[in-house]
Parts: C-alpha cells; structure tokens; sequence
C-alpha cells in the first residue's frame, strides 16, 4: 500500500546560512537566501509527529544568543532519515527472543523497536506539545528526562546538530561552524603540531565537497 | 552438504593472525591455503569515502552484525545471561582484515615477566600473594623466544616508537622501524608534567607510518596525515597497519593463496584425535564442508572458543569442579578515562588513535606491590587520537548539572576542544569464576548456541584501577592549565555496555603442561596436533598492554615453525 506523502515545509532562511560573531562575540546566522523562498523537504517516516518532533528537538538544543541550534541544523530530517532506515529497522540489533528484564550492565533487553520507542514516547508528549510555551515544553521533556525515549531523542538531536549533511541534518554545516569543526579533510600532517593553544577553524566543509562526488549514507547491508 | 576441493590448510577468520599466516603459509611453501571469512570484502580504496562519523561511529558500520551473531552475559554462574542486544563492551570486526581494519594501532611489547607471570610474582612476593581464585600462569615461552617475532611483527607492520627513553621498555634486538608519531597538544604538557613529577615520559609506539615506508615484504605505505578518522575506520592513505595493507598485497602475489568471504565456520570436523575440516555456510544458508590437512582458527577470542565448544574439541570449563579448559581463563581489560579540562582550544579534530604521550612507572609490576593489597598496574597515556563533534560534544566538567537546554548547549559550548583524556589500561588475571560457555537459550542465525559469557570484576581489578586513578588524577592536576579533572567511578560490576577494548583474551590458553593448557605454546592443540587457535584466546592472562603486536608476533613464530618442522614431519612441535 503506497505511503501518504508528507512534506516539510520550512522557509529558507529558517536552515543553515553563514555563522557570524559580533564584536560581544554573539553568535547570529547570515542568511543569504530569498525571504520569501520555502523548502520543500519530503518526509520519508515522520508525518504528522513532526511539528512535535522540531518543537521538542528545539528545547533540547534551543536557538539562542549562544547560536543557532537544532531548528537551523534541520534535526528533523537526520531523525525522520534514521527512523525511515535502518535504524528505524532495528537492523543493528539482535532481535531474537526471549526478551527478558535484565541488569543495566546487560544492556536495553526490550522487545520495543526504536520506532515503536520513538510513537508512543511522542504520543506521551501530546498533540499539541508543539503549540506549549516554551517552559511548559520544558516541564513535560523534565517528566520524562529519564525514560529511554528522552534519552534517544536527545542523542539524535546531538547526531542531527553535527552529522555530515548526507545525513539529512546539520544544514549548511551549521553545527560545524558552530563548534568549529572542519569536517573530514584529508590531512592535517602539515597543521597537526602547528597550532597549539590557539583555535584553529579551517571553513568547514562536507564529505562530499571534500571528494569531490555524492556519497551516500550506509543502508546498513552493503 | 557439498564437500569442496580439498585444500592443505584452510584458515577460519581473516583478521590480523589468519591473513598473517595465509601470508607467511603462502609466501614460503606452495601448499594450497584457504582463508574463510565471514564479513565481506573491503578493500582499502573505498575508505577515502568513509570519513564519517555517523556511519562508522555511531551506526558502526566495521563490526560485527550483532543482528546476527552476538554473545550473552551475566555476572555469575547460577545467573541468567541475556544477550548483548547492541555492541557494548568489545567491538569485534567483520570483512577482510576483521578489527585489524578498524583498531587503534596501538602497539606495544608485553614485559618480559609478563610470559612467566606466575613464576614472577611467586618468586617476587610468595604465592600467597596471589589474587585469591585466580587462574594466573605462566605461557610456557620466554621474552627471548618471542623477541625475535616482536622484532620482525614490528617491520612489517611499520611501528614509530622512540628507541631508548622508557626504561620499561623489554630488550629489543633492533630499533623501531620508524621514528616516533607527532604526539600534538596535550601529550606535550603531559609528558613535561609528568617528567617533573619523577615518571618517565615516551613517544607511544603505534602501528601507524610516520614517515613513508617499504616493509621487508616490499610492500610500500605512506605516513600518516592525522586526518582523525582514526580508530573504528580504515585508514584512507594506509599508513595505519592493517591486514587489508600488510598481508593482502604479499598473499596476492601468491596463488595457492585464495579467501572467500561471507563464509561463516561452524564447525571443525574430526576423528581420531585429527581434524578433518571445517564446515561453513554462506549468506543463503548454503552448508559446505572444507575438507584440510591443517585447521586454524584464527577467528578471534570469542568466535575462536565457541567453534571449540560446537566441535566439542576438549573438555569444557566447569567452574563448579574447576575441570575442563576450553572456555577457561576469559580475561578482558580494566580500563578507565581521566578527563582533564584546560583553559585552551587543543583543536582535538585532528590526529591519530594511537599518537601521544606513556608512562610505564604505574604498569605492571613495574613499582613494589609489597606493601600493597593487590597485583598488576596500568600503563597511562595522553592521547590526541582525533576526535568527532558527535562524539566530543558535551564533554563536561565534574558537578555539570543540565544535561540538555540552554544552559547545557552553554556549557557544552564553552568546554567544546578543551577536554583531553589520559587513558588507563590495567591487568586483568584470570579467574575461577570468568569464562565462556554455550548459551542454552539464545541462538544465533543459523541456529548454533551463542557463546556466553561469565564474568565480573574482583577486588584485585578494583583496587588497583582505583590505584592507578588516584596516580593520574594527582598528576594530571599538575598539568599547566588545568581548569577540572573528572576521574572515572570506581568499579563496582563489570559493565558490558560500555566500550572498554577488543582485547578479551583467553578461553583457548597456551601453556607449557596439557593439564593445565588446551594449546602448547605454538598455539597448537595438545591433543589434536592438526589444530592451532591463533589470538589473544592464547593468551593466559591478561596484561595491561595492547594484545595485537604480541598475537601477530605468536603468529610469526608459529607459521615460521610450522614451516621449518610441522609441514616436513607433522605432529607435536612442543
């Protein structure tokens, strides 16, 4: 049975753009883009989670004068990307039964696949979690701070902020710029013990910019 | 089941020791070797395309499939053991070259006492010092027996060290091959620190070129460009050793060489006291049986003792009556972090896993256990192995409250590239009470038992991490600059969800007496001399360093004999 469709839809001075410091050392995005331009971003897993998704990314990793945070990196895509591959699959789990309660040294014994996990911890947040005020969004991701849902979301939103952009995330390398972070470049032989001490910030730049071809990110098979 | 084309040796596992020996096998006889290896075929031209820390760090995309093929733990006999559902503690490779590809390249020479280490601390400080319920031998097989493998494992794979400054470091026949790496930043003021504190600094020796190089097998690799795509990828330029960039160019110019890939063993047949072959089976559940004149196992600790187990060659371990060896003396490493927390960007991106800064004053018995209450040590060393932003992203001093939000994001700004970490490795003995069995629940895709571990920490473990830590914490606060030092909770339980090393080691041990040994010290089975088990599952104990270089170096030694005595008169070579 073909999928629904579903779209987002963010405007394109919303993602990425150029980080920038003022002389207070304030962090703000440039953004160089048509106002008026959108981006249309199909969905590949998430549909109507995904208001909720951003909103509770965003309080996680929130935008503000310290930089811009998972809304401009476009977290939701790195996330709806895993959930709509191999992860989302559990391929990189052992998945046979009996799922039995263990010790926390044995690890996650739960029957419950990260996509399963992911639905019902949104739907504890509720529908309308998106449409909270800010402290109220806080006071429901504090209930449930300790729950492996909240954990997991937590750990995407940080894979989504710095991940290579294949992924789907870290739009325009902005959360590379943001800590600095060059990306893969080739070598460093002649750099490695020239700097120490003092940041040292080549422009970043991704993968493929770096060699020169698309590459794309493992399905977890080949 | 079809049988296949007889061969003289087939070789379970293409990591570093199988392909190592296909090499040597294959390079100096003409006899027909067959390496069957689970994983699929990489070769390291595509890593260029591999830098990315999603894939290989998080997704890790070089381990083993863990949806297929996994262990079960628990803490004690008489527990339930679950399966490890997610790597966790080791991160076993797949593919040529096996965690050969993906390692760290750290590669040091185990000390002299640590081959006769029951015969060492006996004679040093009495038997009754002996950690209580330990297992601890000797190898039966001396430094200088092994010295001149360590020598030639150290050309082939290209090791930069520094010749001369540890005074830990064994007798050496010849220098390292290589000058040392650049060690960056951090190892820098850890090693003037440590040096005003009376330790004594030194280049860490690593697997990994320094300058350009042609190996005795005239196999030519480029140095290192600490690009800090290091540990858990493949190198791109090839100046980390591996087998892909070792072994692979010798044993392709040698036809009697061949591999097949996506050939998982399962077991290794035989009658009368001889192996007759292996039997594997391929991605479409076909089964084939390989029949050998010679079978090695070569497929890693835990791979290697659960094919003994399958094949019911040997008596299994039984902890309850301390009879059996197979699964006997399961080791693993104790390990910890100290953070140091500086007041200047160390642009960590860059570098290489094994580059940076020992001390060897705290390892092994290097320092008078008299007056203490336990055995062993911990070598330290400050590293700039390269780190990713996924990875290294909030990183935060002791006392961090937020662990998400605004003041979190702050924080985690703030400390971003101004974290370094001197890593602890520590001895591990063996013991009654840690071992590998048959899991009689969990199974694994093709239906066998999974291999299951027991195993847990003791006090000995406890109390000498607990040691070592307060060492490097006390040294690390010295260092220019420090702002916080975060040092790691003590050990209560061994924590299989928690990357700690690939090196488990033992359950198939090498030793000088078939009571107390299922291999001699050719690795060789005692009582199936057509059987050899190659790794660190030979290894009796663990000790504080590195496994690698020792088990490439066993392996040399055993292919060099086998050479020279088994192929002209096949039997025991003890």
């Amino acid at each position: 049975m073909p999928r629904r469709r579903h779209f987002l839809h963010v405007a394109a001075t919303q993602v990425g753009g150029a980080l920038v410091y003022t002389l207070s050392g304030e962090a703000f995005r440039a953004v160089a883009q048509d106002p008026k331009a959108s981006l249309r971003i199909r969905l590949r897993f998430f549909s109507e989670q995904q208001a909720l998704i951003i909103a509770a990314a965003a309080r996680i990793f929130p935008t503000d004068a310290a930089g811009p945070g998972a809304r401009e990196a476009n977290v939701i895509v790195y996330i709806d990307r895993q959930f709509a591959g191999a992860y989302g699959r559990d391929r990189f789990r052992y998945t046979r039964p009996p799922f039995v309660a263990g010790k926390p040294e044995q690890g996650y014994q739960g029957k419950e696949t990260p996509r399963e996990i992911y639905l019902d911890g949104l739907q504890k947040l509720g529908p309308d979690f998106g449409a909270l005020s800010p402290e109220a969004q806080d006071r429901k991701l504090e209930a449930i701070e300790r729950t492996r849902f909240f954990q997991m979301l937590r750990r995407h939103v940080i894979e989504g902020m710095f991940c290579d952009p294949m992924h789907g995330g870290n739009a325009d390398l902005i959360g590379w710029q943001l800590v600095g972070f060059p990306g893969p470049y080739m070598s460093w032989a002649s750099e490695f013990d020239q700097h120490d001490g003092v940041a040292f910030h080549p422009k970043p730049k991704s993968l493929a910019q770096i060699i020169g071809h698309p590459v794309k990110p493992w399905d977890g098979e080949s | 089941m079809k049988t296949l084309r007889h061969q003289d040796v087939v070789i379970a596992g293409g990591g570093w020791t199988g392909l190592m020996m296909a090499k040597e096998l294959g390079a100096r006889t003409g006899l027909k070797i067959l390496v069957l290896e689970r994983g699929k075929k990489r070769k390291t031209a595509g890593y260029h395309a591999a830098m990315d820390e999603i894939d290989y760090t998080v997704s890790l995309r070089m381990m083993q499939d863990v949806a297929k093929d996994t262990f079960t733990f628990r803490h004690a006999s008489g527990e339930r053991a679950l399966p490890m559902r997610q790597h966790g503690s080791v991160l076993p490779g797949s593919g040529t070259g096996g965690a050969g590809e993906h390692w760290g390249g750290s590669a040091r020479r185990f000390r002299p006492e640590a081959f006769q280490l029951r015969t060492h601390f006996v004679n040093r400080y009495g038997a009754a010092k002996l950690p209580a319920g330990s297992l601890i031998q000797d190898w039966g097989l001396t430094y200088e027996e092994i010295e001149p493998w360590y020598q030639r494992a150290e050309e082939l794979m290209g090791v930069s060290g520094e010749t001369g400054t540890n005074p830990f470091d064994p007798p050496r026949s010849g220098s390292y091959p290589l000058p040392p790496l650049k060690a960056g930043a951090f190892p820098a003021l850890f090693a003037a620190t440590a040096r005003a504190q009376g330790y004594h600094p030194y280049a860490a020796p690593a697997a990994i070129l320094s300058q350009p190089y042609t190996n005795p097998d005239r196999v030519a690799r480029a140095a290192c460009e600490y690009c800090g795509y290091c540990d858990k990828f493949g190198c791109m330029v090839g100046a980390k050793a591996q087998p892909t960039t070792i072994a692979m160019p010798v044993i392709a110019r040698h036809a009697n060489v061949s591999i097949t890939h996506s050939a998982a063993v399962r077991r290794v047949l035989h009658r009368d006291g001889r192996a007759t072959g292996v039997t594997w089976v391929n991605e479409r559940g076909q089964e084939f049986f390989q029949p050998a004149d010679l079978v090695i196992l070569a497929s890693w600790t835990l791979s290697n003792v659960r094919l003994l187990l399958l094949s019911k060659i040997g008596e299994p371990y039984d902890p309850a009556t301390r009879r059996g060896l197979v699964g006997r003396s399961l080791t693993h490493q104790a390990a910890g972090g100290v953070l140091v927390f500086l007041d200047k960007p160390l642009n960590g991106f860059m570098g290489a896993a094994s580059a940076g800064i020992c001390i060897s004053d705290l390892e092994c018995d290097n320092f008078d256990h008299g007056p203490l209450d336990f055995l062993g040590g911990a070598f330290a060393k400050a590293s700039t192995p390269g780190l990713g932003p996924i990875g290294s992203f909030g990183v935060l001093p002791p006392g961090a409250g937020a662990t998400w939000g605004a003041e979190w994001k702050r924080a985690s700004l703030e400390w971003y590239d101004r974290v370094s970490r001197i890593i602890l490795m520590a001895d591990h003995f063996s013991y009654e009470t840690n071992y590998l069995s048959l899991d009689p629940e969990y199974r694994d895709a093709y239906g066998d038992p999974l291999i299951r571990m027991t195993m847990d920490w003791t006090d000995n473990e406890r109390k000498l991490r607990t040691y070592a830590v307060a060492k490097v914490v006390a040294l690390a606060r010295q260092i220019p600059g420090v702002q916080h030092v975060r040092a790691p909770a003590p050990y209560g339980h061994y924590d299989a969800t928690t990357y700690l090393g690939t090196h488990l080691q033992g359950g198939a041990i090498q030793g000088s007496e078939p009571e107390t040994s299922l291999l001699n010290p050719w690795m060789q089975s005692w009582s199936m001399p057509n059987l050899f088990v190659t790794g660190g599952s030979a290894m009796p104990q663990n000790v504080f360093a590195n496994p690698t270089l020792t088990s490439v170096a066993q392996t040399l030694r055993t292919a060099d004999a086998l050479v020279r005595r088994y192929f002209p008169k096949p039997g025991s070579l003890a």
